[in-house]
C-alpha cells in the first residue's frame, strides 16, 4: 500500500545557490501527483530531496521536514540508505546496470543488500517484472541477456521493475518518459496507471499533457518556488495563480 | 548543382581514400615492430627450446653445452606473484578511492604522487628497495625483487582503474544509490564491476610491463644459479637470467638467452590472454 508524504518546509541548496525555498505539499497516498514547471525551476531537486538523492551531489544540502509514514526522513540519525529503500526512483535516462543480466538488474537491489533467498528472489522477480509490463517480453532471457540488450523503452520499464523489486512505499519518477518514443511512453503512461493502485507515484514531466493524462494532483513549481498545488483539473482549468494561468497556457517556459 | 556534384564527390572520394590509407599505414607501423621482435625471438631462440630448458638449471660451468631456465622461469613467476599481491590491490584501491571518493586537496595529491612515481626510473626504484629492505635483511632476496615489481606496478594500476571508473556513466551510481544499496557495495559490484574489462586491461598493462624489469632486481632479488624458491633467499628470474647470458662471450649461452627471451614474451602473452578470457565471460564485455 502506497503511503502519504508530508512535506513541511523544504529548503534546498547547491552551495550558496538556493533551488528551493520553503515548500509545504501534502501528498496523498495511492494516487499520481504530477510536478510540473518551466526547466530549472526545482522539480527534480524536490523529487529528489524526497529521497535524500539531492544529497549526493557536492555541495548539495537540504533542510525541512519531510514526514513519510512513521518517518521524518531528515530527522536525527535516520540514514539515507534506509529513506532510499522506502522511497524507490525512477530516474530520466534509462539507466540498467550495463555488467549483468535482467535478472540480475531487478534482483540488484534485494542482493546487494543481503537477500539470498533463491526461491524467493525468483518469486519476486517475476512479480516486479510483471508489474512493470515487461515480463513477456524478457521471460526467455532473463538471464541470458544484458539489461543493456533492451531498446529504450524497455529498459525503463526495466528500471522501473528494479526499483519495484525492493518493494518501496513511494515510487518517485523524474520525467521518466522524456527520452523514449510514443509508443514507450503510452506504456509507461499506462503503468503509472496500474501503479497507483499499490505505490503513492509522484512524477516530474515536462509535457503538460502527461500530467493530466495520468495525475489526479498537480504540483507548479516556478524559480524554486510552489506557486499552486491542486487538482489537475483545477490546475489545467481555473488556476488561481496568474503564473499558473500564463504558464499553462504557454505564455512562457 | 546538379553538375557540380560529380566533382565534389570526386574530391571526397579522393579524401576519404587518403585518411582510409594514413590510418593503415600507421596501424602497419604499430604492427611492425611487434611482430618483428616476435619473429626476430621465434627464430633466433626457438632452436635452443627443449625439454632440458624447462626442466634444468644452469650447468655448472661456465658456456657449457647443456643446462636451462627452470629455475629462472620459477623465480619469474614467484617474485611476479608477490608483485602482483602487492601492486594489484593497492593500485586498484587507490584508483577506486580517486575515483568515487575523493574530493579536494588530498586527492589531488595522490594523483601527482601516482603520476610521479610513475615517471621514477626503474633502477631507482631498485636501489630504493635495496636500501629500505635488501641492507636491513642483511642479504638479497625473493621478496625484495617482489616488492620492487610491486611498487613499480601501483601508479600505473592506480591511474588506469581511476580513469576506467571516470568513464562509468553517474547514472548508474544514481541507480544504485536510488534502490538504497550502500556506497561501498556499489562501488564494489556495481560501479568497478561495469569498468572491469578496462580496469583488467590496465592491471595486465603494468603487469607485462614489470615483467621484463632487470634494473630492478639487479639489487633486489640478485638471480641465483641454483634453485630456491624461498622468499628470504636470493632467486633468479629470466630478465637477470638472460641480461647476464648476454653479456658473456660464450655462444651456448647466447642461445640460451635467445630462448628465455622468448619465453619471456610467451609467459606475457600467455597470462595476459587467459585472463582477459576469464574476464570476458558473463556480461562484462556488456559494458560498452
Amino acid at each position: 500500500m502506497g503511503v502519504g508524504i508530508k512535506v513541511e518546509n523544504l529548503n534546498a541548496w547547491f552551495g550558496k545557490h538556493q533551488a528551493l525555498h520553503g515548500i509545504n505539499m501534502d501528498i496523498l497516498p495511492n494516487h499520481a501527483t504530477a510536478i510540473i514547471g518551466p526547466s530549472g525551476c526545482g522539480k527534480s531537486t524536490f523529487v529528489r530531496c524526497l529521497n535524500r538523492m539531492h544529497e549526493t551531489n557536492p555541495d548539495a544540502r537540504a533542510e525541512g521536514k519531510v514526514q513519510v509514514k512513521d518517518m521524518n526522513i531528515y530527522g536525527e540519525g535516520v540514514a539515507p540508505v534506509d529513506v532510499r529503500r522506502r522511497i524507490g526512483m525512477v530516474f530520466q535516462k534509462p539507466n540498467p546496470f550495463p555488467s549483468m543480466s535482467i535478472y540480475d538488474n531487478v534482483a540488484a537491489g534485494l542482493k546487494l543488500n543481503g537477500f539470498r533467498n533463491r526461491k524467493k528472489l525468483d518469486e519476486i522477480v517475476e512479480k516486479s517484472l510483471r508489474s512493470s509490463a515487461l515480463w513477456d517480453e524478457v521471460k526467455d532471457d532473463l538471464k541470458k541477456k544484458s539489461g543493456a540488450s533492451l531498446s529504450g523503452g524497455q529498459q525503463q520499464r526495466l528500471c522501473i521493475a528494479r526499483a519495484l523489486a525492493v518493494e518501496p512505499d513511494v515510487l518517485l519518477m523524474d520525467e521518466p518518459a522524456s527520452a523514449l518514443d510514443p509508443i514507450s511512453t503510452s506504456k509507461i503512461e499506462d503503468l503509472i496507471f496500474e501503479l497507483k493502485e499499490n505505490y503513492t507515484v509522484v512524477i516530474v514531466t515536462h509535457n503538460m499533457q502527461q500530467a493530466a493524462r495520468v495525475a489526479e494532483f498537480t504540483a507548479f513549481f516556478l524559480l524554486g518556488k510552489l506557486i499552486e498545488f491542486d487538482k489537475t483539473e483545477k490546475i489545467f482549468t481555473t488556476p488561481t495563480d496568474k503564473r499558473t494561468e500564463d504558464y499553462i497556457t504557454g505564455r512562457f517556459g | 548543382m546538379s553538375e557540380a556534384t560529380p566533382q565534389i564527390q570526386w574530391h571526397r572520394r579522393v579524401a576519404d581514400k587518403l585518411a582510409t590509407a594514413l590510418a593503415v599505414i600507421c596501424v602497419l607501423l604499430v604492427i611492425l615492430p611487434l611482430a618483428a621482435v616476435f619473429i626476430y625471438l621465434v627464430i633466433r631462440g626457438v632452436g635452443s627450446l627443449n625439454l632440458a630448458f624447462f626442466t634444468h638449471i644452469p650447468s655448472g660451468s661456465p658456456g657449457e653445452p647443456g643446462g636451462g631456465m627452470a629455475n629462472a622461469i620459477i623465480g619469474s613467476v614467484v617474485i611476479l606473484l608477490i608483485g602482483s599481491v602487492i601492486g594489484v590491490p593497492l593500485g586498484v584501491g587507490s584508483g577506486i578511492y580517486l575515483s568515487e571518493y575523493s574530493r579536494g586537496q588530498f586527492g589531488k595529491v595522490v594523483r601527482f604522487t601516482a603520476d610521479v612515481l610513475n615517471g621514477v626510473p626503474s633502477i631507482v626504484i631498485g636501489i630504493a628497495v635495496y636500501g629500505l629492505l635488501v641492507l636491513r635483511q642483511k642479504h638479497f632476496s625473493a621478496l625484495a625483487g617482489g616488492v620492487a615489481l610491486g611498487i613499480m606496478m601501483i601508479p600505473t594500476i592506480t591511474r588506469s582503474t581511476e580513469e576506467m571508473l571516470r568513464l562509468v556513466p553517474n547514472s548508474i551510481r544514481e541507480a544504485a544509490l536510488g534502490l538504497g544499496i550502500p556506497q561501498w557495495r556499489s562501488t564494489l559490484s556495481i560501479t568497478l564491476r561495469t569498468a572491469m574489462s578496462g580496469v583488467i586491461t590496465g592491471v595486465m598493462l603494468a603487469f607485462a610491463r614489470v615483467s621484463g624489469e632487470t634494473a630492478p632486481l639487479l639489487f633486489t632479488a640478485l638471480g641465483n644459479s641454483y634453485w630456491s624458491t624461498k622468499l628470504n633467499q636470493p632467486i633468479a628470474a629470466l630478465p637477470l637470467q638472460i641480461y647476464v647470458y648476454a653479456l658473456s662471450p660464450y655462444d651456448e649461452w647466447h642461445r640460451l638467452a635467445w630462448a628465455g627471451a622468448l619465453v619471456l614474451i610467451v609467459i606475457i602473452v600467455a597470462t595476459s590472454a587467459s585472463v582477459r578470457w576469464v574476464a570476458s565471460r558473463g556480461f562484462a564485455g556488456g559494458a560498452q
